[in-house]
């Protein structure tokens, strides 16, 4: 029941072409989770996430410095330099960490894209003028779509765009309400494929998938042990080689019940709440989110975010990952650790990844770290 | 190539004058509390004035020239990062803050001598501006090894100023978050602020950056009179206490000095004949190297978007020509209530060089263009810098830009701040061979 899910995620190139073939709309690439759907939505464009193909390539070598800028941001420019995202119409980063856009930079400078558009979303989400500023943002990328595609983007544009988005988030909330079963009906991979579908589909089809997956979850029994329940915790992470490692492969049983990352849940977590003014709706709906690291200051609100994640799923080991040389998790990690460990009484295991898993190794690994929090004679 | 010729020198009479004053800026921070002040620490960055109106006896620490001073010393240096390291901090981030975490760590704090102090001075507030990753999350996860000091930055990721569609809602967006500054350094103090304070602060401060700008400018002469090692004993006070009376009128002296210089054909380097600029911060325990390429083939740093325009304000003429650009009270803005003070501040702080190339590669393209026609430059040296991201993003694309105009370009790898990511001895082989590659013969076979 999940084939559809993974199948979007396998071809989602396809995927893309067909859609654009079927509706004769435009599709952008988007390079990071801050960017807002309900406007592309709105403007009937389909945006669909940039990612990584998880293979080297040589191709980014003279754009971006290899050793000290992530793994993810190098292999996403590596796929557009290969001409795997040949069917986009544009691309638009909404600024979040300095590796990812230098991706966008990159793009635009060797790809040539009918449109580029970069959004100066605000790093500071808890001082008094985040709403206004990035409402002004706002403002100009919606002018920017509209002089674009040729046409005003209305009110009720905006109200199909939000609502478009904000039924795709509770229903992904829905299902993962199941994972906080005792024995959840959907895997930790399964659920990463719902949410990265969601990424690179149309909302609209894929929530009636979703639908359909719900109504099924009740009755669902995966037949295998639940094992500890596991979180992972960090960035960028569509490596679902290492999600079926950890679910499938290894002598102990465990399974992954939530992750924090914006692969995952903290892409969807929050809905709009309307407003009279859409766009202030939507720009607080951004600025409220689960934040990314590099905007969770100076207070660490999103401490609280993974405490509340750890209770009501049930966490007992949580797998703090990070990609090869991502700053804002490597500023987050140490008081993170501590976090876990002081605060929640949690055990952690780091891994660093690269855009290989090596899954030999990290089976050892996670298999060493299950043993360490069950009773194994 | 310049012609082969021997140009007069002379030995800069403000050299003392800026090694005593940064010397005073740390000894000031340290004994703070002796004399009842205030201590801060934050990013070089931060909006230096705004704590000024705490207090004349307001003192700072800025991180990341404190990270520098650290990395020179080098076995000290070694100590903070491997404490840093043993506490989960990973290797690979800014090599200024795993000096400055470490030496928290350490509980351990250098002098510019050399000294090594057994308590780091713990800050009353830590105050930061925030544009690239580290900023902000420095300061906040250094409050809360030093036991719970709060932190207060400002962001300033609104696209590179002023070249941006609203600029009067990025100075509304960044004049909000200074007001809110202030309300937290008031909280913290318990002190009154004085705006009066406040804006002779904001004077002094962009004075400094000014006068720093127009003394680069003069590196646009050959011969040069100042080269890149020298300048960053020179800049390095508008890192550290630009909104200081001291600091302006030192700027002030060395601008009549650098024009003079350049009016009489004073070089730095007596046998100028090859001008290069550098990119990103240098390796500062390794500062060797740009005398190397002196001696050894009369190549000089004339400067680099970094070294001029960290700290320094710069403006464009129409044409393109880069000239200072002039502090507000030299360009009739009224500076008489603080929201006046403020917003004036914002926009002039704004145009940061390295703001904007933070967010826009083509502002780092077009200003390194610049730099090249401008100052006369016939190659670009390129640090490779694993201890600073926001420094080396686009770095590469820089060197695409300036190969396509068949400016020679030279890559080396290394670390501003972390000696064990810099081989001296590879690198100074890899500019021997790059310089003969251009046709320079070594002085010294000559």
């Amino acid at each position: 029941m999940n084939q559809k899910f993974q199948d979007w995620v396998d071809k989602r190139h396809d995927y893309a072409r067909e859609w654009k073939e079927r509706t004769g709309g435009k599709v952008v690439g988007y390079l990071c989770t801050y960017a807002p759907a309900e406007i592309f939505y709105a403007a009937d464009i389909l945006p669909v996430r940039i990612l990584g193909g998880h293979k080297p390539s040589s191709l980014v070598e003279p754009h971006i410095y290899g050793s000290m800028f992530c793994p993810f941001c190098r292999d996403c420019l590596s796929q557009g330099l290969e001409g795997k995202y040949d069917y986009l119409d544009g691309i638009m980063i909404a600024q979040s960490c300095l590796h990812i856009r230098q991706t966008f930079w990159s793009w635009e400078k060797h790809i040539p894209m009918d449109y580029s558009y970069y959004l100066y979303m605000p790093h500071s989400t808890q001082s008094n003028g985040r709403y206004a500023y990035l409402h002004g943002e706002l403002v100009r990328f919606k002018k920017s779509l509209e002089d674009w595609i040729g046409r005003e983007i209305t009110p009720e544009d905006l109200d199909r765009g939000i609502e478009i988005c904000n039924t795709n988030r509770q229903l992904l909330k829905q299902a993962y309400d199941f994972r906080k079963k005792e024995a959840p009906p959907i895997t930790g991979l399964e659920a990463l494929e719902v949410a990265l579908a969601s990424q690179l589909t149309d909302k609209r089809e894929h929530s009636q998938a979703l639908e359909e997956l719900i109504a099924e979850l009740p009755e669902r029994n995966l037949d295998r042990e639940t094992g500890t329940r596991l979180m992972i915790v960090g960035s960028e992470d569509d490596d679902r080689e290492f999600f079926e490692m950890v679910e499938q492969r290894l002598s102990l049983p465990a399974t992954l019940v939530i992750e924090e990352h914006c692969t995952g849940s903290r892409d969807f977590w929050n809905q709009v709440v309307p407003q009279e003014d859409r766009l202030m709706a939507i720009s607080a709906r951004y600025i409220d989110r689960p934040s990314c690291p590099s905007k969770d200051w100076p207070a660490r609100q999103r401490f609280d975010h993974i405490a509340a994640l750890v209770k009501d799923y049930g966490v007992e080991g949580a797998i703090v990952m990070q990609q090869k040389f991502c700053d804002p998790h490597e500023l987050d990690i140490p008081a993170l650790t501590k976090f876990f460990e002081e605060e929640l009484n949690i055990p952690t295991y780091f891994l660093e990844f690269d855009i290989t898993v090596p899954a030999g190794q990290f089976a050892v690994r996670v298999e060493a770290f299950l043993e360490t929090m069950v009773d194994l004679f | 190539m310049g012609e082969e010729k021997v140009y007069p020198t002379e030995p800069l009479r403000c050299w003392s004058k800026a090694k005593e004053l940064r010397f005073k800026y740390y000894k000031d921070y340290v004994e703070a509390k002796e004399k009842g002040g205030i201590r801060w620490s934050g990013s070089a960055w931060a909006f230096n004035a705004i704590p000024s109106g705490l207090g004349e006896d307001v003192y700072s620490v800025t991180g990341e020239p404190y990270g520098a001073t650290s990395t020179y010393f080098e076995n000290f240096s070694l100590q903070c990062l491997e404490a840093a390291e043993k506490a989960g901090i990973a290797r690979d981030l800014c090599g200024y803050l795993r000096n400055y975490w470490g030496g928290l760590l350490l509980d351990k704090f250098i002098m510019p001598d050399g000294t090594i102090l057994d308590k780091w001075p713990v800050a009353d507030f830590l105050f930061s501006s925030h544009v690239c990753c580290s900023h902000a999350k420095w300061y906040q996860h250094a409050g809360e090894l030093e036991g719970g000091i709060p932190l207060q930055a400002i962001d300033v990721s609104v696209g590179p100023y002023p070249n941006i569609p609203d600029r009067e809602g990025a100075l509304r967006y960044i004049v909000q978050q200074m007001n809110e500054s202030i309300e937290m350094m008031q909280e913290v103090t318990g002190r009154d602020y004085s705006d009066e304070l406040l804006i002779e602060a904001i004077k002094n401060e962009c004075r400094s950056f000014s006068l720093w700008a127009e003394i680069c400018t003069y590196n646009k002469n050959i011969p040069a009179p100042l080269d890149e090692k020298t300048m960053y004993s020179l800049y390095v006070l508008t890192t550290l206490n630009p909104q200081r009376k001291e600091v302006a009128d030192f700027y002030h002296e060395l601008r009549d000095e650098v024009r003079d210089r350049a009016e009489r054909g004073i070089a730095a380097v007596a046998q100028e004949r090859y001008r290069v600029i550098t990119d990103s911060q240098p390796p500062w325990a390794a500062l060797q190297v740009f005398r190397h390429m002196e001696k050894e083939y009369g190549a000089v740093s004339v400067g680099s978007w970094y070294t001029f325009g960290l700290m320094g304000a710069f403006d464009e003429e129409s044409d393109g020509t880069i000239v200072p650009f002039p502090p507000p009270q030299d360009r009739g803005l009224s500076l008489k209530t603080r929201e006046e003070a403020l917003q004036a501040y914002a926009d002039y702080r704004l145009r940061n060089w390295g703001w904007r190339i933070f967010q826009s590669v083509d502002e780092r393209l077009r200003i390194t263009n610049q730099l090249v026609d401008q100052w006369k430059v016939d190659a670009l040296i390129s640090h490779l810098n694993k201890g600073c991201e926001g420094t080396s993003i686009g770095i590469l694309e820089a060197r695409l830009d300036l190969l396509k105009r068949n400016v020679p370009v030279l890559t080396f790898e290394g670390n501003m701040a972390d000696t064990r990511d810099f081989d001296l001895e590879r690198t100074l082989a890899r500019i021997d061979t790059f310089l003969d590659g251009v046709g320079l013969k070594k002085l010294t076979s000559q």
